[in-house]
């Protein structure tokens, strides 16, 4: 598997893509394949404070469930509504399609203490 | 008769008083439905039901080395799970084939608990303790508990009547100890049916009054008492393997599309030597779902052909009442088992067309 490199990840296995102040944050294709099968998202609303290392939502699969968890600080702008009818998309295009939500991020938010692509496929492989 | 031979739970008594219809389930005596199946199914869905599955084995692990034990015989990783979470997970031979699927909890660092199938309990509880060569002890600890499944997104609230815990802060996989209706108990955020709800266990003798204290707190709720019938369709509709069906001795997790229950990075793991040679020959069949296209319904052990040729069979097969579609999962070589491939079942030496279908064939809407 490739990992985006314009995306910064987490040890907990979450992607951040930053663009101007907003972030748009999804799971990884490896927590993808670690769940199984995903069949309910559960995100919070648009308006919710988020912060960094506190879970924000869950994602759910035929037998486990995984909490979700900020990289940056922020207030949530929008939430993935695919997600709500289409909870597979997770498992099919969790770089893409299946973002989960987007935050405005906090001034001064610096991702730079995140792993790059590379760094988080090596970590993601002994993981597995 | 075989009936003198059969194991009963505790609630025997109660499922005959009731007009259950009593079949023989792996060598138990288990009631197969009450009000009938579709009815029972539909509770489930739409609001509650309540499940007599204390014909399941429970194994307790305790001591200093019990995680290492654990991760040693099981496929998932048993050592990153914090006390209070539980853990879908396998038991392995060594040529890879399944024992059984299991749950794990991690009740602490030195004490684990794992629920396993009914029929394979001993030989579970032989495999675990002839491998246990860890600082720590094996319980076989069956006939300490009761087990009810209390399904249905109506399930909270009946359960919250009945408890003090907080039902609200245990998440999806995982539980507390607490006391339930007056019984000390487990009280767990899994289940077989795909929809919210909680595995309950109690010691046995408290098993009639809680059976009779989850069916009065349901009541206003329209909660049924369901059968293993109910617990089967509802299992293969949300896409949950079964012992004896998906998984066997003959199959591996990789077939059985769990790649996701194995973390080789732990460690060694009884079968991991195999599964690692499995994957560097290439897999060569792959469990699939499949939805009817003409009148029919592939079942269990009837043969799959594609483009005319035998190519694998059915695991299982049935109506499925949520969706009124004829549903199954079925074995096929691995460039088939993927969705959208034409495929034919032999019903009773006729052809039957089906095509293959992503699962879980019902994924609920809400929480």
């Amino acid at each position: 598997m490739t990992y985006p490199e314009n995306y910064r990840y987490t040890k907990e296995h979450e992607w951040i893509r930053l663009e101007g102040d907003t972030a748009t944050i999804g799971i990884t294709f490896h927590a993808q394949s670690e769940l199984g099968d995903i069949v309910y998202v559960d995100l919070p609303k648009v308006g919710t404070q988020v912060a960094v290392g506190k879970s924000f939502g869950s994602v759910e699969s035929v037998k486990a469930v995984s909490d979700i968890y900020a990289p940056v600080d922020g207030e949530v702008i929008e939430t993935n509504d695919v997600l709500a009818s289409a909870p597979e998309k997770l498992n099919e295009d969790p770089h893409g399609v299946a973002w989960l939500i987007k935050v405005k991020a906090a001034k001064g938010t610096d991702l730079s203490n995140l792993l790059s692509a590379a760094e988080y496929q090596s970590y993601a492989e002994a993981e597995s | 008769m075989q009936a003198a031979t059969l194991k009963r739970t505790p609630l025997y008594g109660r499922h005959c008083a009731a007009g259950a219809k009593m079949v023989d389930f792996g060598g138990w005596e288990m009631p197969v439905q009450y009000s009938g199946l579709i009815d029972e199914h539909k509770a489930v869905r739409h609001a509650a039901g309540v499940f007599d599955v204390s014909h399941m084995g429970e194994i307790e692990v305790r001591g200093p080395e019990a995680g290492n034990l654990v991760d040693f015989v099981t496929t998932n990783w048993a050592t990153r799970l914090k006390a209070g979470q539980a853990q879908y997970s396998a038991l392995l031979y060594d040529h890879g084939g399944f024992v059984d699927d299991i749950l794990v909890h991690k009740v602490a660092d030195d004490s684990f608990f794992l629920c396993v199938n009914a029929a394979n309990q001993e030989k579970d509880f032989e495999q675990i303790r002839g491998s246990n060569k860890f600082n720590c002890e094996v319980e076989f600890a069956s006939a300490k508990y009761a087990q009810f499944a209390l399904q249905g997104p109506k399930a909270i609230e009946i359960a919250q009547l009945l408890t003090d815990a907080a039902l609200a802060g245990i998440k999806y996989y995982r539980f507390t100890d607490g006391v339930f209706a007056g019984a000390p108990a487990r009280i767990t955020r899994t289940g077989y049916t795909g929809e919210d709800g909680f595995e309950i266990y109690v010691p046995p003798e408290f098993a009639a009054q809680t059976w009779d204290a989850i069916l009065e707190a349901g009541r206003p709720f329209g909660i049924k008492p369901c059968g293993l019938g109910a617990r089967n369709t509802l299992r293969l509709e949300s896409g949950m393997a079964l012992y004896g069906h998906e998984i066997g001795a003959s199959v591996s997790p990789f077939e059985a599309d769990l790649a996701w229950i194995v973390k080789p990075a732990k460690g060694d793991f009884i079968g991991a030597a195999a599964l690692r040679r499995q994957l560097e020959k290439g897999l060569t069949r792959k469990l699939i779902g499949f939805e009817m296209r003409e009148r029919g319904i592939g079942r269990d052990g009837y043969e799959v052909f594609a483009e005319g040729q035998p190519a694998g069979w059915v695991t299982s097969g049935s109506p499925s009442p949520t969706l009124n579609k004829n549903v199954g999962f079925c074995y096929l070589p691995v460039a088939r088992a993927v969705p959208g491939e034409k495929i034919e079942i032999r019903i009773r030496n006729q052809s039957v067309a089906a095509e293959t279908v992503a699962t879980p064939f019902y994924k609920r809407k809400i929480r």
